[in-house]
């Protein structure tokens, strides 16, 4: 039984339609990102679940009610922007505070809950401080306090991260994970940045040009990408134009090499198609196992410390591999003809 | 580079004496209405006549209320046109500039016909009537001033971002107007206060042609008839506004907590980092 529910919904603005025909049901307790290019429509969706833009078609709902219609304010929803919004004119505390006041709590809660709430975002020392008089991060750990107070449904975060430098965005994304953990809260997470959605959801949902385009775990978003514009989004992946053999047996030819695929071409013998391969899976190192194998000419070869990323022509195509550093693996010369190794279980033949 | 920062030292030196040498005239003109020695005759006279203290006042009541008509209305106005309708803003803004464009006296004359006494709305018969007009006029002389102010402070404030924050917890319009937005405005707020303050305390047009006893008035009345009185009021006056403009810098940099009175992070200059 899902616990947000977003059913057919779009949203147009005049003739331009940002979002179509969004369906996602999120589970009690469940961590959703929204991954995106910008201006895909994430920021949209998260405000009709917040309840700033109302669907033009289509039905949100919370906890089995019906909210598509329902006022922001009663929906008992908990948001964090990307320029942290803290009220400039309140202290730490009164600002967590604020929507327990709104709610009529007594003062002994508030007093109860605020602390509560600092103590979890481990800012007690700053209660008294102003927004002005903090760091981005810090100001963002109070947003999410303040959020997180009144005890919301949902809690929505929009880029929450964008506005700080690369450090802090690696810490404070593991802290929202934890505190979402121990708080069991469901959240939907905007990000553009695919190692952020990879790294704290519990499932994603890839949007491209206002539809998801795939909702699945981070594993199978990044293993199994269903569309090509997945594809190229989460990760970096080898696009390989090859052509039809034989449909029925699943053989295609790449420059004069023929692979087998896994599975059973839709397209005709002759047609071209395209595959994904993703620059991990092969090794070109002697007795590397894979049942498929492509020979070609390395036309570069990047030492990057931990990794080393060659690429070789093989017919039409360029192929990027990646494989681990070791001191016995002297990276392959300019030039050089070498055997890439790998399953074919790992091509994955791409839907526009 | 010595050279050129003594060039513009020279140029700041001159503006400034072009301001400074007729106050400084002016000043020194009203120490000597007593022949032969220094004194403040000129001022004893001016506060012993009782239409100083009544124009004073009646321009000061005027003013105030002209302030809190014109914030009533620039405040919501400005507020709901950001957050609802920011395509009429260029409209708004124009509106607002009109003020600038038009003459007063055409203004005030186009009031005398639309409330004159043969008129739908007969303002102009009694004295009450005749009051209202004029603040509002006050009122619709500082439109421009008030509205750029206001709306700077909501530009800097994001209010579309805050008012989203407090929806999302829960606080309906008025909270979220009266304890959000209103106290962050308020720098921008008390200076357009200031400033509708200083146009309209010794204004003369409106307050002539509608022939209420202001100070605006009073002032011309007494340059008219007197000698060295004028350049007393002239002084006093010039202090008055000058400590308008002190005070609307001293609440325009204001910080939140530095009224509180906390020595150390609200004070210590250290502890502001700014964030992007
Ligand atoms: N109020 C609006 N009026 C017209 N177009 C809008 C409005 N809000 C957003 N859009 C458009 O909708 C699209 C999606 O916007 P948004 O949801 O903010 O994208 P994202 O958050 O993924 O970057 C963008 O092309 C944007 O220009
Ligand atoms: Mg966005």
């Amino acid at each position: 039984m899902s616990f947000l529910t977003i059913a057919k919904a779009s949203k147009s603005y005049g003739a331009t339609t940002v979002v179509r025909d969004f369906d996602l049901a999120v589970g009690k307790g469940e961590f959703i990102s929204f991954l995106g290019p910008s201006g895909c429509g994430k920021t949209t969706v998260l405000r009709m679940i917040a309840g700033f833009e109302t669907p033009s078609a289509g039905h949100i709902s919370i906890d089995s009610r019906d909210v598509t219609l329902t006022a922001p304010n009663r929906r008992r929803i908990g948001m964090v922007f990307q320029a942290y919004a803290l009220f400039p004119n309140m202290t730490v505390a009164e600002n967590v505070a604020f929507g327990l006041k709104v709610a009529g709590a007594d003062r002994a809660t508030i007093e109860a809950r605020v602390k509560d709430m600092l103590a979890l975002i481990h800012l007690e020392h700053l209660a008294e401080r102003y927004p002005y008089q903090m760091s981005g991060g810090q100001q963002q750990r109070v947003a999410l306090a303040r959020a997180l107070a009144p005890k919301p449904q949902v809690l929505l975060l929009d880029e929450p991260l964008s506005a700080l430098d690369a450090k802090i965005r690696v810490s404070l994304r593991e802290e929202i994970r934890a505190i979402q953990k121990q708080l069991g809260i469901t959240t939907v997470f905007v990000t553009h940045d695919q190692e952020e959605a990879l790294s704290i959801s519990d499932r994603i949902v890839v949007m491209n040009g206002g539809r998801a385009d795939q909702i699945g775990t981070p594993f199978e978003i990044y293993n199994r990408p269903a569309t090509r514009f997945v594809a190229s989004f989460v990760g970096t992946l080898n696009l390989i134009d090859v052509t039809v053999a034989d449909p029925a047996a699943g053989t295609v030819k790449i420059g004069e090499q023929i692979v087998t695929l896994k599975e059973v071409l839709a397209a005709s013998s002759g047609e071209t198609v395209t595959l994904a391969l993703r620059p991990e899976s092969g090794s070109i190192l002697d007795g590397a196992r894979g049942d498929t194998a492509l020979t070609g000419e390395v036309v570069s070869s990047n030492f990057l410390g931990s990794v080393v990323r060659t690429r070789m022509r093989v017919g039409e195509s360029l192929i990027s591999f990646d494989m681990f550093n070791s001191p016995g693996f002297a990276p392959p010369a300019l030039g050089e003809r070498v055997t890439l190794r790998f399953s074919a279980a790992d091509l994955l033949v791409l839907r526009d | 580079m010595k050279i050129s920062r003594i060039v513009s030292l020279v140029i700041v030196l001159i503006a400034a004496s072009y301001f400074l040498v007729p106050l400084y005239a002016t000043f020194q003109f009203s120490l000597q209405m007593l022949r032969g020695q220094w004194s403040f005759q000129a001022y004893r006279s001016v506060f012993a006549d009782p239409n100083f203290l009544s124009t004073l006042s009646y321009s000061a009541v005027t003013s105030l209320v002209a302030i809190l008509i014109s914030t009533l209305i620039v405040v919501p106005t400005t507020y709901w046109v950001r957050l609802k309708m920011p395509r009429v803003k260029p409209v708004v803004e124009f509106i607002t500039l009109l003020p600038l464009i038009i003459p007063p006296i055409v203004i005030v004359f186009g009031y005398l016909r639309l409330y004159g006494s043969d008129s739908l709305l007969p303002l102009t018969v009694s004295s009450a009537g005749t009051n209202l007009m004029l603040v509002i006029g006050y009122a619709t002389l500082s439109l421009p001033y008030v509205f750029r102010s206001v709306d700077n402070g909501m530009q800097t404030l994001d209010i579309r971002t805050l008012t989203e924050a407090a929806e999302s917890l829960g606080a309906n319009r008025s909270t979220i107007i009266f304890r959000v937005i209103l106290p962050n405005l308020r720098a921008a707020i008390v200076s357009g206060a200031f400033l509708t303050f200083s146009i309209s305390f010794g204004e003369f047009v409106f307050a002539s042609l509608l022939n209420r006893p202001a100070f605006g008035p009073y002032l011309v009345q007494i340059g008219q008839d007197r000698a060295y009185e004028p350049a007393a009021l002239a002084v006093l006056s010039f202090a008055l506004t000058w400590a308008c403009m002190v005070l609307m810098q001293i609440f325009a940099n204001a910080k939140p907590g530095a009224s509180r009175r906390r020595r150390g992070a609200a004070f210590n200059p250290l502890a502001r980092r700014k964030t992007a």
